[in-house]
């Protein structure tokens, strides 16, 4: 079941991939746009059941659902969590994104093995994440709701405030810092063009779009992914998923969206 | 008309000045050492090969450049550029002009350097990722300047194009705290891959310097 639902994804993508090329339109941004709305049209909304799914069942060694998971509303809270992470969680004396906390509640609920988890956190051709799929239903529970994190509790700030610096830290063998390519006004890499992250409508056209599914690599993309992305294209070394970096400048990017309409889950190349 | 246009151009301006939300008040400072204590553990610092391990660390350029954000004063500005100038290793036979087609296919070529790239395939300078080169190549971005014509409206002159190999080799040694990666100082192309990409930069057969 699980390898048909991946085979129907895929093929889906690569309708859409196909019917964007030839779309006719006079208007293509609108195009585009009524396809991000249209839930039968982004595969998208494929993880958003599976993740679904992943949630209610009982699973993992202590037999249990995640429907009592905590993500900073109260346990069992999902509606507009998303839109208010990250933030500081007591229990664990840190500040966690989403795919943090679900993570945490993976372990501490169903009794899934961390390291494992974070192994798996990315899909690969031939090994489909389960995060992917958790983190798209969780994030849905957001859309249409704005981004308004806490930023108050003194940890908050902190994150903040690490994740401006590292936006800003040059480093590795190119000397790039995050701001090298996204600090600028209507710059491109070949014909990518590239959000300045500094500034509030942009840094919502690129915070407010993830998770996506990403037409180009057939899966759901998060957050922590486009992280470690980034840092790859930068030729650093591997980003530890929901590491300390990957927090702050989640919470850093996600400031700066303040207000953004959450679009989750969207569809991008 | 002329008023249509400055109306467009002030709702334009409007729109593109659109400032981030407010940061959040009494934010912590972040110490040199707090960061790069955060990138060690976020990167599995213990784990990693001397190599990688220093990507994660800091050189005098990049810690001066993240401190100024880019912009030194007067007198750091002066020091990074003159550290820089002394990197330069020029052609051991003095010739700066290699062949252009090789030139085009490195400028061209952006694979290399990052996480599980095969080492085999080789470095690529990855120039059109920011430049305009050949006028037939549609592909490029703008985050330096174009480089249309670039030999021909130098006429191609010896200075320019040993200047164009400095900024080549130490892109620090022209611009202090240059977006521009330090191509030998930084070991990621070879002297004799510089010379390449001069010669598609300045041969008068190189399809940067044809209409």
């Amino acid at each position: 079941m699980r390898g048909s639902l991946w085979a129907f994804g895929a093929a889906v993508g690569a309708v859409i991939a196909v019917s964007t090329g030839l779309a006719q339109s006079d208007n293509p941004v609108e195009e585009y746009r009524r396809m991000l709305a249209d839930p039968f049209a982004n595969p998208g909304y494929l993880f958003v059941d599976e993740g679904e799914r992943l949630w209610t069942e009982k699973r993992g060694p202590k037999n249990a659902s995640l429907e009592q998971c905590d993500l900073g509303l109260g346990p069992g809270v999902l509606e507009g969590a998303y839109a208010q992470l990250p933030r500081y969680f007591a229990d664990v004396d840190k500040v966690m994104d989403a795919e943090s906390r679900i993570v945490h509640c993976m372990v501490t609920l169903q009794g899934f093995d961390e390291a494992e988890i974070r192994r798996r956190a990315f899909s690969t051709r031939d090994r489909k994440s389960e995060l992917e799929a958790l983190v798209s239903f969780v994030a849905e529970k957001s859309a249409g709701q704005r981004f308004s994190i806490p930023l108050t509790h003194p940890k908050e700030k902190e994150a903040y405030a690490l994740g401006e610096a590292i936006f800003y830290r040059r480093a590795g063998p190119f000397d790039f810092s995050c701001a090298t390519c996204h600090s600028n006004e209507q710059a491109r890499i070949r014909l990518q063009e590239l959000a300045n992250l500094r500034k509030n409508q942009e840094a919502i056209g690129a915070v407010a779009t993830w998770p996506a599914y990403r037409t180009s690599h057939e899966t759901v993309r998060t957050l922590q992914h486009r992280m470690f992305d980034c840092f790859w294209q930068m030729r650093m070394p591997d980003m530890g998923h929901g590491s300390e970096v990957s927090i702050a400048l989640i919470t850093f990017l996600t400031k700066n969206a303040e207000g953004g309409e959450i679009v989750a889950p969207a569809i991008k190349r | 008309m002329r008023r249509i246009l400055l109306a467009a151009a002030a709702a334009l301006a409007c729109t593109a000045s659109a400032i981030a939300a407010d940061p959040p008040r009494d934010l912590p400072a972040i110490s040199q050492e707090r960061l790069l204590e955060a990138m060690k553990r976020s990167f599995n610092y213990e784990r990693l090969t001397p190599e990688l391990r220093a990507r994660l660390e800091q050189d005098e350029m990049q810690r001066l450049c993240t401190e100024y954000r880019n912009d030194p004063p007067a007198e750091v500005a002066d020091r990074i550029m003159k550290a820089a100038l002394e990197s330069v290793v020029f052609p051991a036979d003095g010739k700066f002009l290699g062949d252009w087609r090789r030139g085009e296919r490195l400028s061209l070529d952006g694979h290399g350097l990052r996480m599980r790239d095969d080492p085999r395939r080789g470095v690529g300078g990855n120039c059109y990722a920011c430049h305009q080169m050949a006028p037939q190549e549609l592909s490029y971005g703008t985050l330096g300047p174009s480089l249309l014509q670039y030999g021909k409206v130098r006429d191609f002159d010896p200075e320019a194009i040993r200047d164009a190999y400095v900024k080549i080799y130490n892109s620090n040694a022209t611009v202090a705290c240059s977006t521009m990666p330090r191509y030998g100082a930084q070991k990621i192309l070879s002297i004799e891959d510089i010379t390449h990409i001069l010669a598609f930069l300045f041969d008068r057969e190189s399809p940067v310097n044809k209409e």
